[in-house]
């Protein structure tokens, strides 16, 4: 706002001149704002001042004046906008399309990964299901032994350092361990087995070292 | 029926309905009329980039960046205000990111500021009559208007426009700019009377010999 000391006084044409801009914005405090009023009354080359501002203003507020040549546009501007807001359509349109069926692939894609989370954390069920599988590579008529005096479900070929004791074993073939729930063992039966990389890495490693190995198989 | 004869009647009603046809379709996703809702603006959008930047290149740059960016947020768009104001007010903001990134500080000479703290006196004193918003309808008479802001010191007819024109209060302005809001003020007053005697002059010339005027008269 404009200060003045003698605001009180007589407004001259020169000050109302300075001042007019800022009375047409409304930016001048009341004192003035009134003298200059009183002025504008009695003197009509300022009235012819303030009305001409604000016909200027006016009219140059006008948007059809930008169309004209106030401002020189660069030749080839309106096709290039053009070309530009074509481009950005077509690059939407196209993600568009391709969100529309990446959208349920990603879910698929989630709910794939949920589960296999969900069988990570299960596992070792999965490989208990996995153990009691028909082994598909070992010669069914291959000679094996199995332990007498323990629990052991495993079959070992003859003299398996795993085998508790060597002098406790009963004599069969592969087939017939295989059909009275026996398993394999993967250190001295590994070569007839498909290892898979599980073996011992998991959590679960409190069961045979056996027992976390991948599905073994018999051959027919 | 009666409600069609005011809209053909009226062509400043028919564009504000043409243009919310147009903004309701492009925010349906008919992303291929964008162009058409903004063609109108394409000049004023530069000219606000323009007299921020003041580098035609940089301008262009700007007005598209803003342009585009409009495109993607036309969601946002509220009926509540003009469409060509919150894309000016993009544009707006655009450029001062342009400006603040690039660091181009405006300085102010002090060959500008002796200048403006000189007095401007007004010319012309002719009796003031009020201009019809009609004549703007006659292209020689927007010519004439354009061609007198074009004769303008460069620092004049910015403030000017982004003021006056693009409608940017006075800090805006001066943010824009680069300059203090005492400039601006300052500015704006000479930019106004000069404007001002310059088409009172144009009256002299029969700029607006055609205009109702009474004889003897000026528009101011």
């Amino acid at each position: 706002m404009v200060e003045r000391e003698d605001k009180k006084e007589a407004v001259t044409c020169e000050l109302v001149w300075r001042e007019v801009s800022n009375y047409i914005e409304g930016d001048v405090d009341a004192t003035l704002r009134s003298a200059m009023d009183a002025h504008f009354q009695t003197c009509a080359h300022c009235k012819s001042v303030l009305e001409g501002s604000r016909n200027v203003i006016q009219l140059y507020s006008d948007e059809r004046l930008i169309d004209e040549q106030i401002v020189e546009v660069p030749a080839g501007y309106s096709r290039r906008l053009e070309k530009r807001l074509a481009q950005t359509a077509r690059a939407n349109r196209r993600w568009s399309s391709l969100s529309a069926w990446l959208v349920p692939v990603a879910a698929l894609v989630l709910i794939a990964g949920g589960l296999r989370l969900a069988n990570l954390g299960t596992h070792t069920p999965a490989l208990k299901v996995q153990q009691v599988q028909p082994p598909n590579s070992i010669p069914p008529d291959l000679v094996v032994v199995v332990s007498t005096d323990t629990d052991s479900k495993l079959f070992h070929v003859a003299g398996c350092p795993l085998i508790h004791d060597q002098g406790k074993v009963r004599t069969l073939t592969a087939k017939e361990a295989i059909d009275q729930g026996y398993i394999p063992c993967t250190q001295c039966l590994r070569k007839y087995l498909n290892v898979s990389g599980n073996q011992g890495s998991d959590e679960d490693d409190d069961h045979d070292t056996e027992a976390d190995a991948a599905v073994p198989g018999v051959r027919h | 029926m009666a409600e069609a004869n005011v809209v053909l009647n009226n062509p400043e009603l028919a564009g504000t309905m043409r243009e919310q046809d147009l903004i309701a379709r492009v925010q349906r996703g008919q992303s291929e009329d964008f162009y058409e809702l903004v063609k109108p603006h394409e000049r004023r959008v530069y000219a606000a980039a323009l007299a921020i930047l003041r580098n035609p290149a940089d301008a262009e740059d700007v007005a598209q960046e803003a342009v585009v960016k409009a495109f993607a947020n036309i969601q946002q768009f509220r009926a509540e205000s003009r469409f060509s104001t919150w894309l000016i007010q993009i544009t707006v903001n655009e450029a001062l990111m342009r400006r603040r990134r690039e660091r181009t500080v405006v300085m102010e000479a002090i060959d500008d500021r002796r200048e403006e703290e000189a007095e401007y006196a007004p010319r012309d004193f002719a009796d003031w009559r009020e201009i019809p918003s009609e004549t703007l309808e006659r292209k020689e008479v927007r010519q004439r208007l354009a061609d007198a802001l074009a004769t303008l010191d460069r620092k004049y007819r910015e403030v000017f426009v982004l003021r006056d024109m693009e409608h940017l209060n006075i800090q805006e302005t001066a943010e824009a700019l680069g300059i203090s809001v005492a400039s601006v003020k300052t500015r704006l007053l000479r930019a106004r009377l000069m404007l001002r005697d310059l088409l009172a002059a144009g009256w002299e010339q029969g700029w607006f010999s055609r205009l109702p005027f009474e004889k003897g008269t000026k528009p101011w």
